[in-house]
């Protein structure tokens, strides 16, 4: 066992403005993460990729090279395709090609960013579906692109891959956008704070363009979509405007925002709370990143969706913050620092109203039909868990038990936003009461060896003696 | 053989090294993603789910789905956090045989 | 509206009883606890389990036996009514053992509880060469085993599923999110429950796990019940790899191996330790060591309801007649026979099990 100042959990912005930060500042770290290369997924292969690449994804992704150049630049102890599979009163136990490991850390910042929601409608486990993000991650790491897809949802990030495509000669075959102008309504009562983030609604705006000029055809308030294939998926069906469409595709790109990754921030203990208007759960901590739980904090998307400049401030406030707790930075200096860049934060943090309301979830996707599958792992179908709500089921660790939704390879990852929705929807309860399926270790499997690795036969568990 | 592909291969410079998936032999770029090169060379479904033994494809590439689950040595892997390497040997991740005792 | 019995506590104890008094015809109300009550219903091995229990107390060896034997049969009814497969497996059990010295320690105590069940204690000692024709993944460091032929296994999420339905189906009411906080006595039992509501009832059995430590002393009962952590860790779903049951792994018929249990005495804490995974993973990798390369998908810990001496307690409240404390640790192994027989016991009906030694007049105050 090793022993750190600060263990960090993932090498997104976040963590990795964290590291450096705290590094510069004389803080021992141990950055983690289960990629090969530094940049979580906004920034995946950021260093590696080729000037094509470059070029396609732009210049927001580019900027990325100037985080992962910083770390690389500092004392920061990184290391990659680490597995982090339990973490525990500041231990932190993880998996790497080389060996298991054990860490002790006087602080863990969990920087585990977001993941798309799940977007379940009918058809969506069939391959050749795909979210928007994974489509975008092929481009970024392996320079792969689907030569005609569909994207399907709704969200800054579906316009933005959509341009990607353009950009690398594959425009999308169609854009069938959920979205509806009331949402845009609503969110025009948002438009004063979301002038302050002016750069992203003309970010926005230029997008559209783009799509526009490529002749992108866009289906915009698109209703009853379903993914139609037997093996695999081979058209979409959907209704825009008073007319029923079925497109044929090979490629469905879904996409309808993104969540908090909350399985680390569950796994340890923390304390989250229903925030309506990003529609998701979200950790409690304090604007630091620091938690209830003693020594672990959390920044980035993980703490409440705030896109990647965001996510990379927050690091940066984080890791001050942490190296002031340890002694490495007066709280005068650590104020100095931050200060700055807690504005900033908030000038970030002015377009969420409006791109929340803009671009709500598919409202047919938070409440799928019975025949639609939610847990993909366990292939549990809605009418399954609304069969369990009336069974006496008022959350999701009882419907667990009752239908295994939830118990698969994922744990819940991409059930479990759904599954509590529909129980709270079945039952008339709210999110809150609710609640949220358990998240217990391993945080990503890990086989039996590499656990048993970790076993000390001199130092057994205490245990009762057996029973009668 | 080879499948259509319904991916396109922007840069081709890395070298093409052998990889079996399921039996078949592939020439996929080395060092690259095995998940995406699996897919850029046209394989559809890497994993049987198991209860129902339908098909499934990667769907998020971020090692968080688990729908491109492989065999790699007898041992479960993600192939999205794979790298191409010359030689492997990979299956798809089959539906176990559900069995009560006498059948074990 | 007042119905014959109100079970307090919807988990596999509480519902066993409340089907077996559904089946009488009796008018059945269950309180039901939060989603995240602490529940041994989802955290058990699933094991349906005689060997080794009540060494020291003959009767409740005969009353494992006697759930045992009511498995199948039970078992059958249940799926015949719901369409589930418990998947029930009664081919013997394995208690693995990695030291001669224990290996002949446990056979002595078995062969001596044997005659005293006047030789009904069906089991054999497996030398380490046997085993392995038994079990082909065993590994060098099992020297041998003790099977016990009226062991077995079944899925316990099923059957906790399979009850909530047939009782509901039976006319049985199921109320959930209940917590029961207070009790009065009049011409009925009136609890007054957490959210304000009251239940009331002819009789009550209390069945709440550990949560009848606090509720028991409310009726007059001792509850000396506390709390033992088991730890249980399950792979992903494999190739067929162990036939028989043990204490240390039992392959369930989806293919997931399941592996256990820690038994810690840490109070309310149903934490998952990385600590106690690293042991339950090193023992079943020294018992089965194909599982090395075995992915661990899953992990629980969960609380087991201890009295003092690890028995049951089955108990008529002395203060509040017509109240009934039913609680134990093998609730799956026990969930046939409190089905089958103890109605009788409740109803005071002909034919009911004797129970006395089962009674709090054990506890010395």
């Amino acid at each position: 066992m090793h022993r750190v100042n600060l263990a960090i959990i993932g090498a997104g912005p976040a963590g990795m403005a964290a590291a450096a930060e705290a590094a510069k500042a004389g803080v021992r770290v141990l950055l983690l993460d289960e990629q090969a290369t530094l940049g979580g997924q906004i920034f995946r292969n950021v260093e590696v990729g080729s000037e094509l690449r470059g070029a396609v994804l732009g210049r927001d992704y580019r900027r990325g090279a100037l985080l992962t150049d910083a770390v690389a630049k500092s004392d920061v102890d990184y290391v990659a395709k680490a597995r982090v599979w339990s973490i525990e009163e500041n231990h932190v136990a993880y998996s790497t090609p080389d060996g298991e490991y054990l860490v002790e850390a006087d602080h863990v910042l969990l920087a585990t960013g977001a993941l798309e929601r799940a977007m379940p409608v009918p058809g969506w486990t069939l391959p050749g579906v795909m979210t928007a993000g994974a489509a975008q991650i092929m481009l970024k790491q392996s320079g792969i692109v689907a030569r005609e897809a569909v994207l399907v949802g709704s969200g800054p990030l579906l316009y933005l891959v959509a341009v990607q495509l353009v950009r690398a000669g594959f425009p999308p075959k169609a854009l069938v956008e959920t979205q509806t102008r009331s949402d845009m309504r609503r969110a025009m009562t948002h438009w004063r704070a979301a002038m302050r983030g002016w750069r992203y609604l003309q970010k926005g705006a230029a997008t559209l363009n783009e799509l526009r000029n490529a002749g992108v055809p866009r289906y915009v308030k698109s209703r009853n979509i379903a993914l139609l294939g037997s093996r695999r998926v081979d058209a979409v069906h959907f209704s825009c405007g008073g007319a029923i469409h079925e497109m044929a595709t090979d490629t469905v790109l879904l996409h309808h925002g993104v969540v908090p990754d909350v399985q680390a921030a569950r796994m340890a203990g923390i304390e989250h709370h229903w925030n309506a208007q990003q529609n998701a759960f979200v950790p409690k901590v304090d604007p630091w990143g620091r938690t209830e739980c003693d020594g672990v904090w959390i920044a980035g998307d993980g703490a409440g969706i705030g896109g990647a400049m965001s996510a990379e401030l927050s690091g940066r406030i984080t890791g001050l913050a942490v190296a002031h707790e340890l002694g490495s930075l007066p709280r005068a200096e650590r104020d100095r620092r931050a200060n700055p860049l807690i504005g900033q934060r908030n000038v970030e943090l002015s377009i969420r109203p409006f791109i929340d309301r803009a671009f709500p979830p598919y409202h047919e996707a938070l409440a799928p039909e019975d025949e639609v599958t939610v847990c993909r792992c366990e292939e549990v179908k809605a009418g399954q868990i609304r069969e369990a709500a009336e069974q006496g089921c008022l959350g999701p660790n009882q419907a667990k038990a009752f239908t295994r939704a939830g118990m698969g390879r994922c744990q819940g990852r991409y059930c479990g936003l759904s599954v509590s929705r529909i129980l709270a929807d079945a039952n008339n309860r709210s999110m809150d009461d609710t609640g949220y399926v358990r998240v217990r270790p391993p945080l990503k499997p890990v086989t039996l060896g590499q656990v048993a690795a970790l076993h000390d036969p001199n130092a057994p568990l205490e245990q009762a003696g057996g029973h009668d | 053989m080879k499948p259509v592909s319904r991916f396109e291969e922007l840069e081709s410079g890395a070298p093409r090294v052998p990889v079996r998936f399921g039996g078949q032999e592939y020439q996929l770029a080395e060092g690259s993603n095995l998940a995406a090169a699996l897919m850029a060379a046209g394989v559809d479904a890497f994993r049987q789910t198991s209860h129902r033994g339908v098909g499934r494809a990667p769907f998020c590439m971020m090692g968080a789905c688990f729908d491109c689950l492989v065999l790699v040595n007898g041992e479960t892997r993600q192939a999205c956090l794979m790298e191409v390497e010359t030689g492997l040997d990979v299956q798809p991740a089959r539906r176990m045989r559900e069995g009560p005792y006498a059948s074990r | 509206m007042s119905s014959d019995f109100a079970i307090v506590g919807g988990g596999i104890v509480g519902l066993s009883v409340a089907w077996g008094l559904l089946k009488r015809g009796l008018g059945v109300t269950v309180l039901d606890g939060a989603d995240d009550a602490l529940r041994a219903s989802r955290g058990n091995f699933g094991l349906v389990w005689v060997q080794g229990k009540g060494l020291k107390q003959p009767v409740y060896a005969r009353w494992s036996q006697t759930a045992a034997a009511a498995w199948s049969d039970f078992a059958e009814e249940l799926e015949d009514a719901t369409g589930f497969d418990l998947s029930l497996e009664q081919h013997g059990g394995l208690d693995l053992h990695f030291s001669e010295n224990s290996l002949a320690d446990w056979a002595a105590r078995y062969t001596k509880i044997q005659s005293i069940l006047h030789g009904d204690y069906p089991f054999e000692v497996l030398s380490a060469k046997e085993l392995r024709k038994e079990e082909p993944g065993i590994g060098d460091a099992v020297v041998g085993a003790l099977l016990h032929h009226q062991d077995g296994q079944v899925n316990p999420l099923r059957l906790l599923r399979a009850l909530a339905e047939e009782v509901r189906r039976l006319g049985g009411e199921i109320l959930s999110g209940k917590q029961v906080l207070s009790v009065t006595h009049g011409a009925v039992f009136d609890l007054g429950c957490s959210d304000g509501s009251r239940i009331e009832a002819d009789r009550v059995v209390l069945a709440a796990g550990l949560g009848a430590a606090e509720l028991g002393p409310k009726f007059g009962f001792k509850a000396p019940l506390s709390p033992e952590r088991g730890q249980v860790l399950i792979t992903e779903k494999l190739a067929p790899l162990i036939r028989r049951p043990s204490l240390i792994a039992r392959q369930v018929n989806e293919g997931a191996v399941q592996i256990g249990a820690t038994n810690e005495l840490v109070g309310q804490n149903d934490a998952v330790t990385r600590k106690g995974m690293a042991q339950l993973a090193a023992e079943a990798v020294a018992a089965y060591p194909d599982l090395a390369r075995a992915q661990l998908v899953r992990s629980w810990g969960a609380l087991r309801v201890m009295s003092p001496d690890g028995l049951p307690i089955y108990q008529e409240s002395e203060q509040m007649p017509g109240a009934f404390l039913v609680t134990c640790h093998s609730g799956v192994t026990l969930a046939a026979a409190h089905a089958r027989r103890l109605p009788e016991w409740l109803l005071k009906g002909e034919g009911a099990p004797d129970l006395e030694v089962f009674g709090e007049a054990r506890f010395a105050i």
